[in-house]
């Protein structure tokens, strides 16, 4: 047995001992993995040792498509570049996205809290109806439920959306190799500080606004560049480019939501069992955000994104896989940002131009502003 | 105690001179300038915030001062001397000429 | 971002390392020693430990105010919150501080009224807002934060706003790097003198350490130049046999101090006789309370505190790795018992707090996870 540093894929089934639900088991980072892992797995999903996620192929009579779901309890329902409902929406149309499918149909659950004023229902409504349209996503189906007053703060929204795959996609985090690239679709942190400030707590004000969009024609965008290409062994179309590695191009696509950059690649990281490696300098931040960020002691990389993703492309394909993204409207900023390496297994470190490097973890919990 | 960062006096509150609005790269906040009594600050000055006070104000010549004498690093012991001379008390004799 | 930005230049940095790998003495094993928890954070924020030659050892001091705050004060406050209409107010730092029963996060989501606040004049914007409510603010910071917290109780005082209290738990670098400096098992050659207190108290009340115990101090900034060149600093001076207090923070703070953030500070706060220090044990003159001048805004006479002491486990080895006897890593609890998410001593509670900065940004590089090889 040969002494590689790779971490053990097959780890010992974790178990879920807490006697309570806490508010950071739906944080997205430690605790929620707990939760999912050792409450949720075992229970529902069987056996699969498949890497979770929140979205999933299934196949029905031989017709492959993308399934994922989503719920929506963010507080305050609407800020500035978007409201609950335009998350809902987009949210739905990203998760199915980077699971390589095309967004085709999606049905959506209200629970709402009695004394809800009529006006809001209805902007919400007004305001899914215009993301689906812009999204090209139909929604067609859902349901209503009422709880007293003083519960469901106002409005939740529950989402299920399903697409058909895009050829050519086959996401495996298990395939990804040390010397694949990270691409990332453009500036971190605007969603997760905007919603920060809007709350009204801290008494800032800035110019940001949510980045809430859909990504899709940004995934569709490199899976062209992916399925230009093939693998040599396989036959090749008239035109299309042999590549040595017979991998797919495309090996992993996360949109970083809760927990933001730092949560998504944790998770490939303990999911590929290699590490990522992120260059600070090519990461793009805007202004307002660093500006918020340094005040309250908070790292963007942990913050929530709405409208980005990251991806993980053999590296032959990289620079292609970028020039797709920044000649699409929406990608101009996409940026390579870093790679996979052998080290540090299993985590993500930051390094910076001068040589100085630091391990990024994935959040405990919600992230917090600090004064120390 | 200790994250603090500069920021820009945008506004100073007519009605309260102790009442602010400090820009930092396009967010802003209300601070309290009390702590400036003795050496009030203009608009367009630089002060140092901590929990929504300022602090201290930037001195522009001092920082100017301290980029200088880390450009000249590594080029001379001249250099060196005036890092050795930088940052004593203002009526130290070591003070390079 | 203006007087950030430059001092982040990474070949201004590499210059800077440069002198730093020239000064120092092959020969000679240097320790150094950064007080305060913010230049802790700053050193693995920035991943200065790879740019320093490996003789040049960083030891990270007690300045980390929630660290060294004892678990009894923290379920005071809690319980002084769980009075009935108490709003209960803190910065975010102190959000996860485990109280015996939980940290005020954890209550929040058991009901308890617990809010953020970025400035202890958010606390008092709370009671004006809440008449009917009774605002407590958990005040917690050096030197660098009391002076807000004193003009806080001032301008309530003047406003005579009744529903507004602070739990005070200032305390004072002095008595801390005096615990260092007094412990046996501490070898140092210089300090990283702490930036942001010096805004307030000045450059004069480390002369003693330079005079008596001949240690140089340099009282630096906060960016990576900052803390290089303060390390320049300090390496010149151990090269001559040098000990004198320098300030490499000169654009912010003044050899004096702030007369006006000092005098508001004597006004509303005296020194308690001893206060405990979580990890360095009671320590005398090293904590403020608020003057009875000022009793109807302290939370320690509005309302009745248990007063309560909660001892730490006596595996953890908080008092050592605070005095930088021990290294983090070095603790038998540490990644084990002892996690960011399961905080067992105080040094892994606050973000820069040296077991957690330790633990998030630096033990993984070194992973050695040994696994099975996946099938081929």
């Amino acid at each position: 047995m040969s002494n590689n540093t790779k971490l053990d894929l097959h780890p010992p089934a974790i178990k879920f001992h807490e006697p309570q639900i806490e508010m950071a088991h739906g944080a997205g980072g430690k605790a929620s993995r707990r939760l999912v892992e050792g409450l949720f797995a075992p229970l529902l999903f069987g056996s699969s040792r498949e890497p979770l996620n929140d979205a999933a192929h299934v196949s029905i009579d031989g017709t492959r498509m993308g399934i994922t779901t989503d719920s929506f309890v963010v507080k305050p329902l609407v800020f500035p570049g978007g409201s609950i409902g335009e998350l809902a929406v987009n949210g739905t149309v990203n998760d199915l996205a980077v699971s390589g499918a095309r967004p085709e149909f999606m049905v959506v659950t209200f629970v709402l809290e009695a004394g809800l004023p009529t006006a809001t229902l209805k902007d919400q409504i007004e305001a899914m109806a215009n993301a689906a349209q812009k999204a090209g996503i139909k929604i067609v189906g859902g349901d209503t439920k009422v709880v007293e007053h003083g519960q469901a703060d106002s409005m939740y929204i529950t989402t299920t959306g399903v697409g058909s795959l895009l050829p050519g996609i086959e996401l495996d985090p298990r395939s990804v190799r040390s010397g694949d690239a990270i691409l990332l679709s453009g500036p971190i942190g605007d969603h997760g500080i905007t919603i920060l400030l809007a709350r009204g707590e801290l008494d800032f004000e800035s110019d940001l606004r949510s980045d809430t969009r859909s990504i899709f024609p940004l995934v569709e965008a490199i899976a062209r560049v992916a399925s230009s290409t093939v693998p040599s062994g396989a036959r090749p179309g008239i035109g299309s480019d042999l590549r040595p590695d017979l991998r797919p191009a495309i090996l992993w696509m996360r949109d970083p939501t809760r927990g933001g950059v730092a949560t998504s690649l944790n998770e490939l990281a303990r999911d590929c069992g290699l590490g990522i490696v992120l260059h600070e300098d090519t990461i793009p931040v805007h202004d307002g955000v660093r500006g918020a960020c340094e005040l309250l002691g908070l790292d963007p990389l942990h913050i929530a994104n709405e409208g980005q993703f990251l991806a993980v492309v053999v590296p032959e394909l990289a620079d292609a896989a970028l020039h797709a993204l920044q000649n699409t409207p929406g990608g101009e900023h996409a940026r390579i940002i870093g790679e996979v390496r052998e080290e540090p297994a299993g985590a993500v470190l930051v390094t910076t131009s001068y040589g100085g490097t630091r391990i990024i973890d994935m959040l405990v919990g919600d992230p917090l502003p600090r004064i120390c | 105690m200790c994250l603090a960062i500069p920021g820009k006096i945008v506004e100073i509150d007519p009605q309260n001179t102790s009442s602010a609005i400090v820009d930092v790269i396009g967010t802003r906040r209300n601070i309290d300038l009390g702590l400036l009594e003795d050496d009030k600050p203009l608009c367009g000055d630089w002060v140092l915030i901590h929990v929504g006070f300022a602090m201290s104000k930037i001195s522009e010549t001092d920082a100017l001062d301290q980029l200088r004498v880390l450009e000249m690093l590594g080029e001379s012991a001249a250099a060196l001397q005036e890092v050795r001379g930088y940052g004593l008390e203002p009526s130290d004799d070591t003070q390079p000429s | 971002m203006k007087y950030v930005d430059e001092l982040r230049r990474p070949e201004l940095i590499r210059k800077a390392a440069g002198e730093i790998r020239r000064l120092a003495d092959p020969q000679r094993h240097y320790r150094l020693m950064e007080v305060c928890g913010g230049h802790t954070h700053a050193i693995y924020r920035f991943g200065l430990k790879d740019v320093l030659p490996p003789n040049i050892e960083l030891i990270h001091g007690p300045g980390c105010p929630v660290c060294v705050l004892p678990m009894g004060r923290v379920d005071d406050a809690l319980s002084i919150a769980e009075q009935p209409d108490v709003i209960f107010a803190a910065f975010g730092d102190m959000m996860r501080i485990p109280g015996t029963h939980g940290s005020p996060l954890e209550h929040k989501a058991r009901g308890m009224d617990v809010r953020i606040v970025y400035s202890p004049a958010d606390a008092i914007k709370l009671a004006r807002l809440h008449p009917d409510k009774h605002v407590m603010f958990f005040a917690i910071g050096f030197e660098t934060t009391a002076p807000s917290t004193a003009l806080t109780l001032v301008r309530a005082k003047a406003e005579k706003l009744h529903n507004f209290s602070v739990f005070c738990n200032h305390v004072t670098i002095i008595p801390a790097i005096r615990a260092i400096l007094d412990s046996p098992d501490m070898r140092l050659d210089g300090f990283i003198g702490p930036g942001h207190v010096s805004t307030v108290i000045g450059c004069r009340p480390y002369e003693w350490i330079a005079k008596n115990e001949r240690k140089p101090i340099v009282v630096s900034g906060f960016e990576p130049l900052d803390m290089l060149q303060s390390i320049v600093m300090l390496l010149m001076q151990l090269q001559r046999n040098e000990a004198r207090v320098e300030n490499q923070y000169a654009r912010v703070v003044p050899w004096e101090g702030n007369r006006a953030a000092l005098q508001a500070m004597a006004e509303v706060f005296e020194l308690r006789p001893y206060f405990e220090w979580r990890g360095l044990g009671f320590i005398s003159q090293s904590a403020l309370r608020i003057k009875p001048a000022y009793a109807e805004w302290d939370a320690e006479q509005r309302f009745h505190i248990p007063g309560i002491r909660v001892t730490d486990p006596k595996a953890a080895q908080c008092g050592e790795v605070l005095k930088g006897v021990l290294k983090p890593a070095e603790c038998k609890l540490f990644g084990r018992e002892c996690t960011p998410e399961n905080p067992v001593g105080a040094l892994m509670v606050s973000s820069e707090g040296s077991c957690a900065a330790y633990y998030n940004y630096e033990h993984r590089k070194h992973s050695q996870l040994t696994t099975l090889s996946l099938p081929a």
